[in-house]
């Protein structure tokens, strides 16, 4: 199978690979999937006054799966919350040109964000209840 | 040193120029069908197929009246199964197999359990991969027909201890194919000292061409029928019909000649530069597991699971060499390998297996450039890995609850 040139830019590429301390202020972690299906995705999101300033991932997986979180990362600096619920698989399809059998990765990817934005959120509101 | 480099040589082997070289007459100047019993074209390609048959059957210490001509292993199995159950079914339908077979063996007997042709016992394998005799015996009933067992497995290289499933399968007069097709021009192979009575094997894993494989089939003690799988013209004493690939048989031939004369030298070579892949990659790479059987395994052979890391990924960052990987990303099923998984490889670990297939015409230097690229990429891809991360953390994943998808 070909890969299409963003895959393998993304592969070869990786934009924000790494990780942010999970309990560092203002850090959303999401880790999707299972190490038995073949990829795990984890990605985090570093947040300020409700806008992502900064996105980490690290995943195991194929090319295309790699590619995607890469991406994912890439599109959520500078969204804010609001905007970056918004992010669809079927964007990271289409921009990473991703055939048919891929389409798991992409789909991988949009939960790993839900689940990073989630995992924020609880933080944030916790610790606003603290404050209370 | 050229790129790619082809280390992929369990899937096919690139063809011997010297094999070449034998067929090209047989194309266009010598072209006749072996079958025309009243010229000289037909006697020129008869000639030479029978000197052919005489070659094959040679370097597998059979008659060269045994030797079947099939389009490739995968015929080979089909004709030999199936044909064994069809002529022998008032004898019984039970077949004995195993669950590293090759995809031609298990969806052959699958087939045949799909239509009420036949019953099938799947016999599991140890760690290495290796059938185990007394489970061949203790599987056999009263109503078992046919035993097929490969030789060497076409992903771990595991080779399996046939003389002695051959003299059980003696012993209680039943029937022995072995899927040899790794192992033939490999490994020595002597039908007589093995006990096969049906063996599959193709030319194009041993430097040959693709397109032509052969069945054996044994003549005496016992004598072995089988029933035609194709009507036709009643080539091959009845087994095969069809006209004869003249070139391509006549390169199959060649290609035994060469294997025979040149595998005491071929193995010494293979072996000492996979064990020089395998331990300098082990020695550099933590957590790398060898699949399959540390020494009663093909020359060219080395199967590796790279934990914290996945298959395909792997494949994609070293492009420029040519492997495999029993990943499920790689295959159409989107399930690992399922030969690691008999051998009971963890599925995590069946998707970070890589094959390397090593073969006659690989050098030193593409061992050495291989060895760089496998420690560069492993080691990207795991610092690029949250499982790696993790394990360095001191968790178990074992004890993680993830959200399988």
């Amino acid at each position: 199978m070909a890969y299409s040139d963003k895959v393998v830019d993304h592969f070869n590429n990786p934009r924000n690979m790494g990780s942010f301390k999970k309990d560092e202020e203002g850090v959303g972690t999401g880790m999707v999937g299972a190490p038995e299906c073949g990829d795990v995705m984890k990605l985090q999101i570093k947040v300020q006054n409700d806008t992502i300033v900064d996105a980490k991932f690290k995943t195991f997986g194929c090319g295309s799966a790699i590619a995607s979180s890469s991406l994912a990362t890439e599109w959520l600096k500078g969204k804010t919350i609001e905007e970056a619920q918004k992010i669809k698989n079927t964007d990271i399809v289409q921009e990473l040109n991703l055939p048919p059998v891929k389409i798991h990765c992409s789909v991988l990817a949009e939960d790993a964000i839900k689940a990073a934005l989630a995992d924020y959120q609880k933080k944030s509101d916790g610790v606003q209840a603290d404050a209370k | 040193m050229k790129l790619p480099i082809f280390l992929d040589n369990h899937s096919t082997t690139p063809m011997d120029p010297r094999v070449l070289e034998t067929m090209l007459p047989y194309f266009v100047e010598k072209f006749g069908n072996s079958a025309s019993r009243n010229h000289a074209f037909g006697w020129a390609a008869e000639e030479a197929v029978e000197n052919a048959r005489k070659q094959i059957a040679k370097l597998i210490k059979a008659d060269p009246k045994e030797i079947v001509f099939t389009s490739g292993a995968t015929e080979s199995d089909n004709l030999a199964i199936k044909g064994v159950l069809e002529m022998y079914r008032e004898k019984g339908d039970h077949i004995i197999t195993s669950s590293t077979e090759h995809r031609a063996v298990l969806d052959t007997v699958k087939a045949l359990e799909g239509k009420g042709k036949a019953t099938a016992t799947y016999l599991p394998v140890d760690k290495f991969g290796m059938v185990s005799p007394q489970d061949v015996r203790n599987a056999i009933t009263e109503k078992t027909i046919l035993i097929s067992v490969m030789l060497a497995n076409n992903e771990i290289g595991t080779i399996n201890p046939v003389k002695e499933i051959g003299k059980i399968a003696k012993e209680k007069g039943i029937l022995f194919h072995c899927d040899a097709t790794q192992g033939v021009g490999k490994i020595p192979v002597d039908v007589q000292d093995m006990g096969i009575d049906l063996m599959s094997f193709s030319a194009h894993k041993m430097y040959g061409p693709k397109g032509v494989g052969a069945l054996y089939v044994r003549k005496k003690n016992p004598r072995v029928r089988i029933a035609a799988q194709m009507d036709g013209g009643g080539h091959e004493r009845g087994m095969r019909s069809g006209t004869l690939p003249v070139p391509l048989i006549v390169g199959f031939g060649k290609a035994c000649e060469l294997c025979e004369q040149e595998m005491v030298s071929d193995t010494a070579r293979l072996i000492a530069m996979r064990d020089r892949l395998e331990a300098s990659i082990m020695k550099a790479l933590e957590e790398s597991y060898l699949n399959g059987h540390p020494t009663n395994r093909l020359p060219g052979n080395l199967n590796i699971s790279f934990a914290y890391v996945e298959g395909e990924s792997l494949l994609m960052g070293m492009k420029d060499i040519a492997l495999s990987s029993g990943s499920a990303c790689t295959s159409a099923t989107l399930e690992p390998s399922y030969v690691l998984r008999a051998l009971g490889v963890g599925t995590e670990l069946a998707h970070s297996s890589i094959r390397f297939g090593l073969g006659r015409f690989n050098t030193d230097d593409e061992i050495d450039y291989t060895i760089k690229k496998v420690v560069e990429v492993v080691t990207k891809l795991r610092e690029m890995s949250p499982l790696y991360e993790m394990a360095k953390e001191g968790v178990d994943l074992k004890s993680v609850q993830w959200a399988a998808h």
